[in-house]
């Protein structure tokens, strides 16, 4: 073998460079089938910031199709349920300047959860077709209820009511809800400190 | 003698402790009516049990615990309740909650107790149902389930049951009056904690700026048969702390993350070893606790044995009230409570203190200044944590460099903001960025339990919609079949004509077929609709 190396240096330079080529291409090729990714990453990261409302604001079918939409370069602010944290989640994560929400597809409201007035429910099983996860019992012609932890407040079950008699409440209320809200900020608005104030004046 | 450790950091504020008379306990008299909130602890508020109208008996359940991590509410007395609906409670968010209102009758008629003195010869398993049932808190002032927290100690070996009588925070002494006037209750208590747990050791700690409680404490130590060590140790804020006393007391520093009894060791508060004291030999349930009134409004404060629910205002009389001295009412102590917005609200399971500072004593804060980054709250930190950088984080609601600074360390004690020059709020900042760490998570749970719950919805829909394929498939195929096996008539002509004859006699009902991308066939939703009549 030395021989035929110092015989032939060009020919086993070759030879030894096709041979890494294959043990190379052999081994990725070996990766790419072992170690392949199902569907789309990105869109999986994306989709694990969505708030999972499903509510269609965006104007996609709920949020997997929007996180499927911001992967192929669609507007991180489109979705008002997440608001502002939600799109500078996505902003960290894509690397792209956040952007305020886009008001054409509503503003951003506290949670809300739907609450069904049963007394007046006729038992249409509507809002159940409705509901984006399932989230409403009930059968035909009997009262019908919203399972309150489940219920992601997408007010998609509103307006197929034909009697009107679901109503959104806010999700997070009273004492045990309550949290210690970060301190007002001051009213000057600067941190400067007093005798820089006593200068600026 | 015990070999006593320092902690990280620490302040002296001014003690004022003499104020409020350590060691002489008053009785709180009966008010007129008794508050009982539903919450008054950590953990899910507690069932009603009772209706509007009934007469209850002093020591009657109120309410059940609700789950594990729940305690039950009992009456102090006896009388009527005329209300169950929502009051002001001692909380810093000023709401209301559910609570229970009693009109006492003034006759203190009691159920009978069902005493158990020879409580060594119970399993700890059944003590333990007692002390659940006998509805006790941690009377420190955090008010975890006592019942869970010993519990808790199953999985691990404890070996030694630490009584916590440092109560370091300035101007509360209502431990230190306990251990004064209740010395013998407090190790007969630790006793039994110690058996439940399955300790051989008791260790009680006490500040030395207690001198009488120490010594009441000491001769009450000295007649158990049990191994009772007490130590005291010099006077530092935060050293009542849990892990800050373990510190001190062993030398051992209980890991971020982690329980004292991942160490062998339970701490327990001297008011909470009294309380489980009574519920096991009388079978007393708490109803019952010591409360401070303190503070240079008050012309004379004192300890008073409060039953609970008392209304704050009640315990202002007795304690000589000056409203014109003072502009507001704090629930706990100087460093660590909440100011309260009005005086009824009540006395709870947890409300060792109730401080009435007038102007000069305690002055409302001055605003807040930008931070200097002198470095002072770092090294006033007992937990070690470095506050300023905590403190522009929560600002910013970094959570991920808050959890790496280890937010979840901090004990909220206060010592960085009262050494601040700037008097910035900082622990209201660690409270707030707490509060939002924990909200992300529960929603980050709740939103993938969402996802799940659509994709399994999208998944029921696909399956569905493809199984009525199928079947369509299958009766085409099996016409076709019909057709080929020598049907002599034309298929669609004769399905034409059977549609036909089906339409004559019944209605036309054009609504029946419902989309199959909405209504899946299986689901009690497709049931063909004809009621809402638009």
């Amino acid at each position: 073998m030395w021989a035929f190396i110092d015989n032939y240096p060009l020919l086993a330079a070759l030879l030894a460079l096709l041979a890494l080529g294959v043990i190379f291409g052999a081994l990725l090729g070996f990766a790419s089938v072992k170690f392949r990714t199902e569907g789309n990453p990105l869109a999986e990261q994306i989709n694990d910031i969505l708030p999972q409302t499903q509510c269609g604001q965006c104007g996609y079918p709920g949020c997997r199709p929007y996180a499927e939409a911001i992967a192929g370069g669609d507007a991180i602010n489109k979705c008002p349920p997440g608001g502002e944290e939600t799109i500078q989640a996505l902003a960290n994560l894509l690397d792209v300047e956040p952007e305020p929400l886009d008001a054409e597809h509503g503003v951003e409201k506290a949670p809300m959860v739907a609450y069904i007035r049963e007394d007046e429910c006729i038992g249409c099983t509507k809002c159940i077709q409705a509901c984006p996860v399932d989230a409403i019992l009930g059968a035909a012609k009997q009262m019908h209820t919203v399972i309150g932890s489940e219920c992601t407040g997408c007010e998609l079950c509103i307006e197929p009511c034909p009697v009107d008699c679901i109503d959104m409440v806010l999700r997070k209320s009273g004492i045990e809800h309550w949290q210690w809200p970060l301190p007002a900020p001051r009213q000057t608005g600067l941190d400067i400190i007093a005798s820089d104030r006593e200068q600026a004046a | 003698m015990r070999r006593i450790y320092d902690i990280h950091g620490g302040i002296h504020p001014p003690e004022r402790k003499a104020l409020s008379q350590p060691g002489q306990l008053r009785p709180a008299g009966m008010p007129a009516q008794l508050v009982l909130p539903l919450s008054q602890h950590i953990g899910k508020p507690a069932e009603v049990l009772v209706e509007v109208g009934e007469r209850v008996l002093g020591g009657q359940p109120l309410a059940q615990a609700d789950g594990l991590v729940s305690v039950p509410v009992h009456a102090p007395t006896s009388g009527t309740v005329i209300a169950i609906e929502a009051r002001s409670v001692p909380h810093p968010s000023g709401l209301t909650n559910q609570c229970i209102v009693i009109d006492c009758d003034g006759q203190d008629a009691w159920l009978p107790l069902a005493p158990l003195v020879e409580w060594q010869q119970q399993s700890p398993d059944a003590l333990v149902e007692r002390v659940r049932a006998a509805g006790i808190a941690g009377m420190g002032g955090a008010g975890f389930p006592t019942a869970v927290k010993l519990l808790a100690s199953d999985k691990h070996k404890i070996d030694t049951l630490i009584i916590n009588g440092t109560e370091c925070e300035p101007y509360i002494t209502a431990d230190d009056t306990l251990m004064q006037v209740a010395a013998d209750k407090i190790i007969e208590g630790a006793e039994i904690l110690a058996f439940i747990v399955g300790a051989e050791q008791i260790l009680i700690g006490v500040e030395d700026n207690k001198p009488d409680a120490l010594s009441a404490i000491q001769t009450a130590a000295a007649k158990s048969k049990r191994a009772v060590e007490v130590a005291s140790f010099p006077t530092k804020y935060p050293s009542g702390g849990e892990k800050q006393l373990i510190e001190i007391l062993t030398g051992q520093q209980v890991p971020s993350g982690r329980i004292p009894a991942d160490l062998g060791l339970l701490c327990q508060n001297p008011g909470t070893a009294v309380a489980v004291r009574d519920a096991i030999i009388e079978g007393r349930p708490l109803t019952r606790r010591i409360v401070t009134l303190t503070g240079e409004a008050l012309s004379a404060p004192g300890n008073f044995d409060v039953m609970l629910g008392t209304p704050i205002a009640h315990l202002l009389t007795l304690a000589g009230f000056q409203p014109e001295h003072n502009r507001r009412l704090i629930h706990g102590g100087p460093m660590m409570g909440f100011a309260l917005d009005n005086a009824e609200i009540p006395i709870v399971k947890t409300s060792n203190c109730i401080l009435v500072p007038t102007e000069q004593e305690l002055p409302t804060p001055p605003p807040a200044q930008a931070c200097i980054r002198c470095g002072l709250c770092a090294e006033a930190c007992p937990a070690s944590l470095l506050p300023q950088q905590l403190y522009w984080f929560a600002r910013a609601k970094d959570q991920d460099a808050l959890e790496a600074h280890n937010l979840f360390d901090c004990i909220e004690c206060g010592a960085c903001a009262w050494v601040c020059p700037s008097n910035i709020p900082l622990v209201q900042y660690y409270r707030a960025g707490k509060a939002s760490i924990i909200d992300t998570r529960q929603e980050k749970a709740r939103s993938d339990r969402l996802r799940e719950r659509f994709e399994a919805r999208q998944e029921r829909i696909a399956r569905e919609a493809e199984e009525r394929e199928a079947k369509r498939a299958a009766r085409k195929a099996a016409a076709e079949q019909k057709v080929a096996a020598g049907g002599s008539e034309d298929p669609v002509q004769a399905a034409i004509a059977r549609a036909k004859a089906r339409k004559q006699p019944t209605e036309p009902m054009a609504d029946q077929s419902t989309d199959p991308a909405v209504a899946p066939v299986t689901d009690p939703a497709t049931t063909p609709s004809k009621e809402p009549a638009e």
